[in-house]
């Protein structure tokens, strides 16, 4: 039951009601499409209206389309547990009706809505009049931590779940923190998610759960040693070239960040002010996207890594000059791949538009698989969804017609 | 009393209209959301303001505030106004 505020459900009560009582809602068949669990790769694409899961042949050459789930909601982020390999989570908003969580056991067949998704609590008089927007961020937790989920939030609002999504509780050290005005920008709204300011990256170091890193827009990069209990910006030597102190303590704005899941010493970011590195336990950053060619620039939204090679990254530059078109520099769409940690860039558009394509990926629209070679992904705002199955030497589009794509992710379904 | 549900709702309620109780707008909501787990939520964020697509409506005249006394055999509507594309 959503039931921010805490009010307890009452017992089951003859009513003389129309309808019988129910305990969660159903799906409403005309908008969800029958979903079929199978085991192994599987791309799960997050759009403007509702979410797609794609499935490869062997070759990852030729790919099926399931769908759509939940037709019609925003979905911005589409995940698995990898912990299960069942539990598929979707943050997403219900129309105009609000935020919440959608959430299978079973590898898509069956969902349900979460309990009680995430909600600030209800604000004293004099308090911080905060209502989630947005639910836009998952990332499930550590490993030995079965159940545990986080949800990042426009505003910038951090939640946990304990029962695998199915209810949602405020991280209080971020949520209440005595700098979180200073970190967030609640007022951003009107620039409708996901432009503006959500919390996004939950990143959480798979040696230590209690060390954790998270990203907004308005902020840039923190990180917690404490669970969450207590957070510090993480932004030395980022620019903000928007602020009178173009290299503040705080005000960045992290567009993406990503840590290595085998060494989660080496960060890396796509700001808006460019592409970065750091390698723990430094606490300043190294604009690698210096080293990127000159007429394309280090501007963009995503950021993926190599699942094995800390040193080899990939973007999706966007033009980001005059009044920022953030599309396809010249047209011309290429991904980019370093693989010397940043110190030099090699294109990849095989068998992307050559010219007058005018393509822009968001901060979760791409991905990387885990096979070797690695697979690729990219999804676009029109609709498009992009694959490599060789390291991003050559693309081939695998789905062209679906919705605004919001993120993408590369799973592994269990068997 | 009766309540008209708007068509994106009626995945928690089943029918577009039911019964529920309550002395004003307020204890209504939260009769229905006992009643039908989620619903509430859907309709007020958790600063008890309603969504902002969202319109209440008793007797035909629209509800500003969730505290609106009710009576018995008041007609409530819930009604939900699409924008965008």
């Amino acid at each position: 039951m959503a039931d921010p505020d805490g009010a307890p459900a009452l017992p089951d009560a003859a009513r003389g009601e129309t309808a019988p009582r129910r305990e969660a809602p159903p799906l409403d068949p005309g908008r969800h499409a029958e979903i079929t669990p199978r085991p192994g790769l599987a791309l799960l694409v997050g759009t403007r209206k509702g979410a797609w899961i794609l499935r490869p042949d062997a070759a990852r050459q030729a790919w099926s389309t399931e769908g759509p789930v939940f037709l019609g909601n925003v979905a911005h982020h589409f995940c698995l547990d990898p912990r299960d390999g069942q539990t598929l989570l979707i943050a997403a908003r219900a129309g105009h009706l609000g935020p919440t969580v959608f959430r299978s056991t079973d590898g898509g067949k069956n969902w349900q809505e979460a309990k009680r998704p995430p909600a600030f609590p209800k604000p004293s008089p004099a308090g911080r009049q905060r209502a989630v927007e947005q639910v836009f961020w998952l990332t499930p937790g550590h490993a030995d931590q079965a159940g545990v989920w986080y949800a990042g939030t426009a505003p910038e609002g951090l939640f946990r779940s304990e029962d695998g999504g199915l209810t949602w509780d405020g991280v209080d050290g971020w949520n209440d923190h005595p700098s979180w005005d200073l970190w967030a920008e609640p007022d951003d709204l009107e620039q409708s998610t996901p432009d503006g300011s959500p919390l996004h990256s939950v990143r959480i170091d798979p040696r230590d759960p209690s060390h954790m890193y998270l990203s907004t827009s308005s902020g840039g990069v923190f990180e917690s040693l404490r669970a969450g209990e207590d957070w510090r910006p993480l932004n030395g030597g980022v620019e903000a070239n928007f602020l009178p102190d173009p290299f503040p303590e705080t005000g960045q704005d992290t567009h993406h960040l990503a840590m290595h899941p085998q060494v989660p010493d080496v960060l890396y970011q796509q700001n808006h002010c460019g592409i970065y590195r750091l390698e723990r336990p430094g606490e300043r950053w190294t604009r690698i996207g210096d080293n990127m060619p000159k007429d394309v620039g280090d501007i963009g939204f995503p950021i993926s890594l190599h699942p094995r090679d800390p040193d080899t990254a990939w973007v999706f530059p966007m033009d980001g000059t005059d009044v920022w078109p953030r599309t396809s520099p010249g047209g011309r769409p290429a991904v980019y791949r370093t693989r010397d940690g940043g110190k030099s860039w090699e294109g990849q558009n095989a068998g992307l538009p050559a010219e007058q394509a005018w393509l822009t990926v968001k901060r979760q629209a791409m991905a990387v698989d885990e096979r070797d070679p690695v697979g690729v992904y990219f999804g676009t705002t029109n609709g498009n969804v992009w694959a490599s199955a060789d390291d991003g030497v050559s693309w081939q589009c695998i789905a062209p017609h679906l919705p605004h794509v919001y993120s993408i992710e590369a799973v592994e379904f269990a068997s | 009393m009766k309540v008209s549900i708007p068509q994106p709702l009626r995945g928690y309620t089943g029918a577009e209209e039911v019964e529920a109780e309550g002395a004003s707008v307020d204890e209504l909501l939260r009769d229905l959301d006992r009643l039908y787990p989620g619903l509430r939520f859907r309709v007020v964020d958790e600063r008890d303001r309603l969504r902002p697509h969202v319109r209440v409506f008793v007797n035909r005249e629209r509800v500003r505030s969730l505290e609106q006394p009710l009576r018995e055999g008041d007609q409530v509507q819930i009604l939900q106004a699409l924008s965008g594309g």
